[in-house]
């Protein structure tokens, strides 16, 4: 039996079959992705390549392999949908009607309390989508108005690591993607728009316990020169105190690697309201001063694949 | 070196023709090359479990080291990955694999001269490379963290190291093909492509966003499972029957399970939740699932195979690591089934339980197989017995103990902080905290790991230093003598 032609066909179908399933038919869904139409501010296209700082902070980031603790990728359960009545309109008896089919539990006295209330009132909360869809196909025909506001749910987005899953298009122009496989510390994909202050992860790159006591990431001194206070001290320096406090007339200033990493930190955000992802954003995100200032929606709005 | 190449070119090229070649003869073409990527591999072995050590102080203190960038985890981490894959898992592997093409094909190994040529360009390749993560040159691709400048000396190396045993292959004398024969064949294919297509992919001509991270998923999966794990497979095929002296079971299962593995293997390691669209992370899992069958078929083949031998595991060392080697792997390849499902991978993914789960696999299946594959290799090659017995059984002892304190606690951990993490209610460092408590048993597994290598090496050492001294020493003092008494005259 002399098998090894056969062998090398086999082997070669088999791991050609790998190949095409997960490299090149990959390659051809998303390999010319290109940026697609934010849906809050329709004008500007989602993602945006990061400034320069930021840029080369990915490198550093890459450099010292953070990606080893800190994964990239907010993950996400599912969805719920809240129910919100803006402006009742003027047909009352219709609409109170209307809400004792949506929420069939209230009675009479409650609908008609939520209807005389100041706008908006919350109509149902934490309900699925058929619910949701069913209650707005019920209001909108006797004059009201009512919103769905859409709210991803999981575990990630409860604890503040961001407010959507993380999807393709928030990597399209990063060079390397680190996604991170271990969680030996938080999710970092939001981090810019979770921690906006720069010093703030100045100070936790020189020495984490500074700003969270109980942290078990390794201090990053080597990104920082110490250094005898000259005429002035440097208005960078940073601010150290108690027992963190460098000795008698010497200061500790960032280097420019520092500097670049807090910007790609800075940079690091996943709450822009796209097509694959949607949501209501609530309120204006105020964070204008970083320096990836990215796509921060102005108002409530909400995706429009729902209705 | 030249003159056995040069005996292989009398080889009549057609495959089961020609006069079976001798054991001893086949052993004596396959010692320098062999023994060369074994010496090194036990080496880089020994330097993982430094840089493994380094990393898991850190744990317990995160201000040691703090101020040499060199040795910031993030670094060390992917240095000893590197270490152990490239240094030791690859090395180990080429050089068992070129013995057993050479033992199953009954001919002499082909062009050993250019293999050690290999081998060393090899090391030369894994040097630059962890230096090069070291220094912060890192690609920042899991498992492909060594720079542009070391992976192109590393395909080189293979390409020298895997022609010859191509050719090998090719110029066998026994018609018979038996199925670690297919493994390896298949795994001596494989890694070129994976390599290439991956540093390609990658670091060259990097293709875009997330596509990145599913071409490395592909490639880590692909080397552990088919390269890793087909070499791995090919040796406890080898080695069980062998040193249990029993025929495998199953001739038709093994192969069932060869092509079964060969079709279903190379798709997994995308998890369930990834930034990617959701074929990708759905196909890998039913891949993954679908590895059971090939599971199955080989712990029946296995288990028919061994039972009844129970007496033969107490007599040899060798068998003792195969066998334990073959119930990690089918140990790891449950593990990975069931993480495969989403429910599961939830609570696991992100936490302690994965490097667990590759510690499994890449230590207590292969390292250990190939273990048992050097006790028994290395003294036919050399002629001579390990000199120190009981620092075979105390490797024995420190790597299986090691490792199940090692994956029994980060598992148990891992399990904790995934289930802590997946409630909001328990702030970030309480998860990780409970983790912690685990992972510092896990600690004691590395310390007890690293102690195993240690014996290994200082065993493979101490065997080469005494037969230098047995064959150098003569030879010196043949070539000395004359000119001495000439000098006296």
């Amino acid at each position: 039996m002399n098998h090894g032609p056969l062998i090398f066909l086999g082997v070669f179908f088999a791991l050609t079959l790998s190949w095409f399933g997960l490299v090149f038919e990959p390659q051809l869904q998303l390999g010319n992705a290109q940026p697609t139409t934010n849906l809050v501010n329709a004008a500007q296209l989602y993602p945006q390549m990061r400034p320069g700082q930021a840029r080369q902070g990915l490198d550093v980031y890459r450099s010292l392999g953070c990606a080893a603790c800190h994964s990239q990728q907010i993950g996400q359960t599912g969805r719920t949908y809240d129910v919100t009545l803006t402006d009742p309109g003027t047909n009352r008896a219709e609409v109170i009607a209307a809400l004792l089919k949506v929420r069939p539990r209230a009675t009479a006295t409650e609908a008609e309390k939520l209807v005389a209330g100041p706008m908006p009132q919350a109509i149902l909360k934490d309900v699925a989508h058929v619910a949701a869809t069913n209650a707005m196909a019920k209001l909108e025909p006797t004059g009201a108005k009512a919103e769905v506001k859409i709210i991803p749910t999981g575990p990630d987005i409860a604890r503040g690591w961001g407010k959507r899953r993380s999807v393709a298009e928030d990597f399209l122009f990063d060079q390397p993607v680190m996604l991170g496989s271990q969680r030996i510390g938080p999710d970092l994909a939001d981090v810019g728009s979770r921690l906006p202050v720069a010093n703030w992860h100045l100070l936790h790159l020189y020495n984490p316990q500074i700003v969270v006591s109980k942290s078990v990431m390794p201090p990053y001194r080597f990104l920082f020169e110490k250094r005898k206070i000259g005429r002035e001290p440097s208005p960078d320096a940073l601010k150290l105190a108690g027992n963190f406090a460098t000795e008698p007339g010497c200061e500790i200033v960032p280097t420019d690697e520092a500097r670049q990493l807090v910007a790609y930190l800075l940079s690091l955000r996943a709450d822009t309201v796209i097509f694959e992802t949607p949501m209501t954003v609530a309120t204006a995100n105020v964070s204008t001063n970083t320096p990836a200032a990215t796509n921060a929606p102005a108002a409530q709005t909400t995706n429009s694949v729902v209705k | 070196m030249i003159a056995t190449s040069s005996s292989a070119h009398t080889v009549s090229p057609e495959p089961g023709s020609g006069p079976v070649a001798p054991p001893a003869d086949i052993d004596a073409s396959c010692r320098v090359p062999v023994m060369v990527l074994l010496a090194c591999a036990a080496v880089w072995l020994v330097v993982a479990s430094v840089f493994g050590l380094i990393a898991s102080l850190k744990f317990h203190a995160p201000n040691l080291l703090a101020d040499c960038p060199w040795l910031t985890y993030g670094r060390v981490q992917p240095a000893q990955m590197n270490a152990l894959i490239y240094g030791f898992a690859a090395q180990a592997a080429l050089g068992i694999a070129l013995w057993m093409i050479a033992r199953l094909g009954r001919t002499l190994l082909v062009q050993p001269g250019y293999i050690v040529v290999g081998a060393l360009l090899w090391n030369v390749g894994v040097k630059l490379g962890v230096f090069g993560i070291l220094i912060g040159d890192t690609t920042g691709y899991e498992w492909l963290e060594m720079p542009g400048y070391a992976s192109p000396i590393l395909f080189a190396a293979y390409a020298i190291i895997g022609i010859p045993a191509l050719l090998t292959f090719h110029h066998r004398r026994e018609p018979m093909l038996y199925v670690s024969q297919w493994f390896l064949l298949a795994a001596l294919f494989w890694f070129p492509w994976i390599y290439s297509t991956a540093n390609l992919l990658l670091i060259f001509f990097p293709v875009r966003g997330v596509l990145q991270a599913v071409v490395d998923w592909w490639y880590v999966n692909n080397l552990s499972q088919i390269w890793l794990g087909f070499i791995g497979l090919a040796a406890i095929f080898y080695f069980l029957p062998k040193l249990t002296a029993r025929p495998l079971y199953s001739n038709y299962l093994a192969i069932l399970a060869f092509w079964a593995l060969a079709l279903s293997g190379g798709w997994g390691g995308i998890h369930s939740g990834a930034p990617v669209p959701a074929w990708m992370p759905s196909l890998s899992t039913v891949f993954t699932v679908l590895t059971a069958i090939p599971l199955i078929a080989i712990t029946i083949n296995l288990n028919r195979t061994f039972t009844g031998a129970m007496a033969k595991l107490k007599k040899s060392l060798p068998l003792k690591f195969v066998v334990f080697g073959a119930v990690a792997y089918l140990l790891a390849g449950a593990l990975a089934i069931v993480s495969a499902f989403p429910q599961f991978s939830q609570i696991t993914h992100f936490t302690l339980f994965t490097p667990a789960r590759t510690q499994l696999f890449l230590y207590g299946f292969f390292a250990t197989t190939m273990f048992g594959a050097i006790y028994h290799v290395v003294p036919l090659l050399i002629q001579n017995e390990w000199p120190s017995a009981r620092l075979a059984r105390a490797h024995f002892a420190l790597a299986t103990l090691g490792l199940v304190f090692y994956v029994g606690s980060l598992s148990v951990g891992g399990i904790l902080q995934g289930l802590a993490l997946n409630d909001p209610e328990v702030p970030f460092a309480g998860a990780l905290n409970r983790a912690l408590v685990c992972f510092r048993v896990g600690t004691l597994g590395d310390l007890l790991m690293a102690a195993g290598n240690v014996c290994l090496a200082s065993n493979l050492g101490w065997l080469l230093v005494r037969c230098c001294r047995a064959c150098c020493v003569p030879a010196i003092m043949a070539a000395v003598k004359p000119q001495m008494a000439e000098a006296a005259r």
